[in-house]
């Protein structure tokens, strides 16, 4: 819960976060190294500096700083905690779903587990979907098209085996596809995290709803494109947001163009943790006003209001939370870690 | 003595042609990014340059086309000097460095993963980025100074020319707008207006403001990429300690390549 500065309790659902190990004695090879080693530049690149973490405690947190930094310090109500593999790049898996059903059972009342899985996997695939959803009952599953598998670099919402998955996974009620389109990275020629096959995939699934990570940055005009066809077509701000901190005239053309081709209905908070931490996040959300000439070329405002769905009842609706019953749930439900 | 300022000169040339190259991505120049991190002058004068992108991951694609560039400013040095260009720590340096100093293209030295993927086709892509970015840049700068939309969409080139700004956005990309509309309109007649769309209409003056909102988007994606990519370039190879009581970033690799050394004039 976040109280603001008022007094007014706001519930919040963190849309995006993670459980990881990128600990050197996980790391499978120089790819493992390097991909955590983004991570942390990231972090330390776009943090304010009294947010900053030590390397090795980046590398692999405990639980008990998840608790801490989400619940106890932090205002998450509820956290989304993302499943991506990598198992080309980290021996046991980057963050897999046995990891963070592991974090969540000791607060279940606070985790939505998230699953992820493969289609270039094909058959094997089709099967573990069903796995997911038998033991982890799973709402929603994470896409990751830009990580290897063998020979390939990457993949596209649009290829067939894909689509099978998504029939399954409509079929079986994981209603909640999280999709990474971020930053331009690899694979080599084309670009993994073009937007575009989201348009297709999201007018062939209209029982699925799509939230598309960082909104496609650097590819927010496509994304804001697709987004306003499509009225399942969700974005999450994480990456989005810590602009607000380092840039906050350029946070504001963002979530003013977010506001002025979405609405504020399908815009999601997410702090992406552990690159970085909900509190200060939602802090300067909940103070932030966007530069009065972006508010006025785009004729959009960012009211309380406004910031409340962000925050947490846009999610809410997603993922079906009945916002009052769970607020009293967790009051009579304190919050604990274990002594240290 | 002598010897000394020819050096003086020839390295200001260096940089001077260095700082031609663009970020295609970012439309802008790969010195003040912090791609070059070394850039040296030996004795009998040949050229060793270290390039390094802000992480191991970023688009390999990009990063050939920026060396390309490189490639082509070291050939512009009126010492016609030898040279060597190394990328670093990148997840295909050794392709990448390999294939340039056999003088290969993209498609040959990525011959099985680059398919059909057409460099052409990219560079004319960014290359319309940045005409629009720049284009945004001097456009908001001359509303600022209460030009009329009617006077803005019909100015032309000798108008442009005398216009002036405060130093900022506006005044850093008037030159480059003016470079990129030659470059696209070559045969541009002198009473042309001087905005025109990428497509090479005139713009109603009743439009402009739609028109802006549409450049804004294309600056938005741009700006994400350079902010981002001159974080994590900041940051690369830095890790938290505490001096004094403050938390401060400090390197952590010792033997990296040196801070590139750029002359002061």
């Amino acid at each position: 819960m976040f109280r603001t500065p008022e007094g007014k309790d706001i519930f919040v659902v963190d849309g995006h976060t993670h459980f990881w190990d990128g600990s050197p004695e996980n790391q499978k090879n120089i790819h493992g190294k390097q991909f955590i080693d983004c991570f942390y530049a990231y972090h330390t690149g776009l943090s304010p500096k009294d947010q900053l973490w030590e390397k090795s405690k980046f590398e692999k947190y405990s639980a008990d700083d998840l608790y801490r930094d989400l619940f106890i310090d932090g205002p998450d109500d509820v956290a989304i905690v993302q499943s991506t593999y990598l198992k080309d790049f980290y021996k046991n898996g980057f963050n897999t779903i046995e990891r963070n059903a592991e974090v969540a059972k000791r607060h279940p009342e606070r985790f939505i587990v998230n699953g992820a899985f493969d289609p270039r996997d094909g058959e094997k695939a089709l099967e573990y979907i069903h796995f997911l959803k038998e033991t982890y009952d799973v709402k929603g599953v994470k896409m990751y098209t830009a990580e290897w598998n063998g020979a390939s670099k990457g993949w596209k919402l649009t290829d067939p085996d894909a689509y099978k998955c998504f029939e399954l996974c409509d079929k079986l009620g994981i209603r909640n596809i999280h999709v990474h389109k971020g930053p331009t990275i690899i694979p080599l020629s084309k670009d993994a995290f073009d937007v575009h096959d989201v348009d297709y995939a999201a007018t062939d699934f209209q029982g699925l709803n799509w939230i598309i990570e960082h909104c496609g940055l650097p590819r927010l005009d496509d994304f804001c494109w697709i987004a306003t066809q499509e009225t399942n077509v969700y974005g999450g701000l994480a990456v989005a947001l810590p602009f607000i901190h380092s840039r906050p005239r350029y946070f504001g053309e963002v979530i003013a163009e977010l506001l002025f081709w979405l609405g504020p209905e399908k815009i999601l908070f997410g702090s992406d943790y552990a690159i970085w931490t909900p509190r200060w996040l939602v802090e300067k959300f909940w103070a932030y006003q966007i530069p009065e000439d972006i508010a006025a070329e785009r004729g959009v405002q960012l009211t309380e209001e406004i910031k409340e769905k962000i925050l947490g009842l846009n999610a809410a609706r997603l993922y079906n939370i009945d916002v009052e019953a769970k607020k009293k749930a967790l009051a009579s439900s304190p919050f604990s870690i274990a002594a240290e | 003595m002598a010897t000394a300022s020819v050096s003086g000169g020839r390295e200001k040339e260096l940089w001077r042609r260095l700082g031609e190259v663009n970020d295609p991505e970012l439309d802008e120049p790969i010195t003040e990014m912090g791609f070059v991190e070394r850039a040296k002058m030996t004795s009998d004068g040949s050229v060793e340059i270290d390039f390094r992108l802000p992480t191991y991951w970023c688009s390999p694609n990009f990063a050939f086309l920026m060396l390309d560039g490189v490639r082509k400013a070291l050939d512009q040095l009126s010492w016609a000097p030898a040279y060597r260009v190394k990328l670093h720590d990148h997840m295909f340096a050794e392709e990448v460095n390999r294939g340039m100093e056999a003088g290969k293209t993209f498609g040959d030295i990525f011959a099985e993963l680059a398919e059909d993927q057409d460099l052409g086709a990219l560079r004319e892509t960014f290359r319309m980025k940045a005409f629009k970015r720049r284009q945004e840049a001097v456009l908001r700068g001359l509303k600022a100074h209460s030009l009329t939309d009617r006077e803005i969409v019909g100015m032309e080139l000798p108008a442009y020319d005398v216009a002036r700004f405060e130093p900022g956005e506006a005044t850093k990309q008037k030159p480059r707008y003016r470079a990129a509309l030659l470059e696209r309109f070559p045969d541009r007649r002198v009473d042309d207006p001087v905005f025109m769309t990428w497509e090479g209409h005139g713009i109603p003056a009743g439009a402009l403001g739609a028109y802006l909102a549409e450049l804004r988007a294309v600056r938005v994606n741009m700006e994400f990429n350079g902010a981002l990519c001159r974080g994590l370039k900041q940051t690369r190879y830095k890790e938290l300690d505490v001096v004094d009581g403050e938390p401060t970033l400090v390197d952590f690799i010792m033997d990296r390549v040196p801070a590139r050394a750029a002359p002061t004039a």
